[in-house]
């Protein structure tokens, strides 16, 4: 991984084709960085023009720079260079094999060893309900087993120093434990976020609104306070849900 | 006068994928016209003459697909010259996935739909094989490293080939295709295919309807994989 790591984005235009209010964002090494608004505003386009690195060639018009400069064609599109890892929303498998041949074949497609695909199921292990085994079939997994298996995947094997996560709170998994094991070892995170929590742990979000960037709140003193607050009702809310989950009774409001 | 031929798996976006290059092509400055090929019937003349550039249509018919195409290439190649286009867009059915319609002295574009599941390129054959460009399409439908991993098993199959990621709802890709083409060879004379045709003349082409083996001739494979010639 580069030591300095700046990921720039140029504006481009909104929905109507005018100019979006922010024009320039450097975000830089070890960020978290969120991305809020109404459903339907343009949210996932932000995070796919970063995906794709788009330069000028997407409907939004917008430019996305690494350290500073316009990325080569083979960094877009070779996933042996891919700088990006993004986990999407979208999360059914409809490839028809193992568990532990996916991973393996993925692991070739990033130029690595096969050696890392038991820690990868390790890893989604800890974050999921019923364990994920390596001859389980990836069209039997459930939606939070997708998920978490695919956190896992960008933590160990597409290693990529700039992450994109769109709608974790949907998943049904730890999303704070998922969240801190995506943003480990200083990469850049991005996050399309609905959820409170998330929003507030990172550092700076961008407002989208018509397809534009309109503004960039940096989370204040009070924000990171209250983001402790409810941390605390989040994961009791997590502890309640786990008990249900093993078939206990709920016996007191704590 | 460049060739484009643009081929691939039914239902993969073909024609999402070219109307948006088409569009890209026509900003730039380039003047493409279309010739789609299809067996039976197509109303894709319609989608492409909204662009505004000269559209042909040419149904096959009861003549397979890919034979239609090479017959026909010069007749194509007259009609874009006499349209004054500079590159004509061949869109074709190819259908059995044993041929490719590919001459070599075209742009060769294979389209195929990553939702099809990563062994679908070990399937596909010369018309994935043999293509220069390889557009994965509905990749957003899947996770990345789903996408990554079929981008895997089309190199396993065809290494030189150039890879775009491209979607046909929001246009994704049709820019780098665009650029791709406009770099592409032009066409000179004596063009020769890029894979040679099945073994034999087949006797269903020939109007064989009787299944019994004894009506048939040619070189032929049995079901334990002996080849055999029947005939004069």
């Amino acid at each position: 991984m580069s030591e300095e790591l700046t990921l720039t984005i140029l504006g481009g235009v909104d929905k109507d084709g005018v100019p979006e209010p922010v024009k320039f964002l450097e975000v830089s090494k070890g960020e978290i960085i969120g991305i809020v608004g109404p459903t339907g505003s343009g949210k996932s386009t932000l995070i796919d023009d970063i995906e794709q690195l788009a330069q000028g060639d997407t409907p939004t018009g917008r430019s996305i720079l690494i350290n500073g400069k316009k990325p080569d064609a083979l960094t877009r599109v070779d996933p042996r260079k891919k700088l990006v890892a993004q986990l999407s929303q979208k999360m059914h498998f409809l490839a028809d094999m193992t568990v532990a041949d996916f991973l393996q074949m993925h692991a070739r497609s990033r130029g690595k060893g096969p050696g890392l695909v038991d820690r990868v199921i390790e890893l989604a292990n800890t974050l999921t309900g019923e364990p994920i085994s390596p001859d389980t079939y990836l069209t039997v997994l459930s939606g939070g087993q997708s998920r978490s298996l695919m956190t896992a995947d960008i933590a160990v094997i597409s290693d990529s120093p700039v992450v994109l996560i769109d709608e974790i709170e949907n998943a049904g998994i730890k999303k704070q434990e998922a969240l801190q094991l995506l943003a480990g070892e200083g990469k850049i995170v991005v996050v399309v976020t609905h959820d409170p929590v998330l929003a507030l742990m990172a550092s700076r979000r961008i407002v989208i609104r018509n397809g534009a960037m309109v503004d960039i709140i940096t989370t204040s003193r009070e924000e990171q306070d209250v983001c402790g607050r409810i941390t605390q009702v989040d994961n009791w809310l997590m502890s309640l849900r786990e008990t249900i989950r093993r078939g206990e009774i709920v016996e007191e409001l704590a | 006068m460049k060739l484009v031929v643009l081929a691939g798996t039914p239902g993969s976006g073909k024609t999402s994928v070219l109307l948006h290059t088409i569009r890209t092509l026509v900003k730039s400055g380039k003047r493409p016209a279309v010739v789609k090929v299809d067996c039976l019937w197509t109303d894709d003349d319609q989608r492409f003459g909204k662009l505004g550039i000269p559209v042909h249509v040419g149904l096959a018919k009861d003549m397979c697909p890919d034979h239609f195409t090479i017959y026909n290439t010069d007749a194509m190649l007259d009609w874009g010259a006499s349209n004054n286009a500079d590159i004509v867009l061949n869109e074709t059915a190819g259908l059995c996935l044993r041929c490719a319609p590919y001459p070599d002295e075209c742009m060769a574009i294979c389209v195929i739909d990553v939702t099809t599941g990563p062994n679908t390129p070990l399937k596909v054959g010369p018309l994935l094989t043999t293509a220069d460009i390889v557009v994965m399409t509905k990749g957003d439908l899947v996770s990345q490293a789903e996408r990554e991993v079929f981008r895997e098993r089309v190199l396993d199959v065809n290494p030189k080939c150039m890879i775009i990621e491209s979607n046909g709802l929001t246009g994704k890709g049709a820019f780098e295709l665009a650029e791709l083409i406009s770099e592409g060879p032009e066409v000179r004379d004596n063009m020769v295919l890029r894979y040679n045709p099945p073994l034999a003349i087949c006797s269903l082409c020939t109007g064989e309807t009787r299944v019994a083996r004894k009506h048939h001739m040619g070189v032929l494979r049995q079901l334990d994989g002996f080849m055999e010639y029947r005939g004069e």
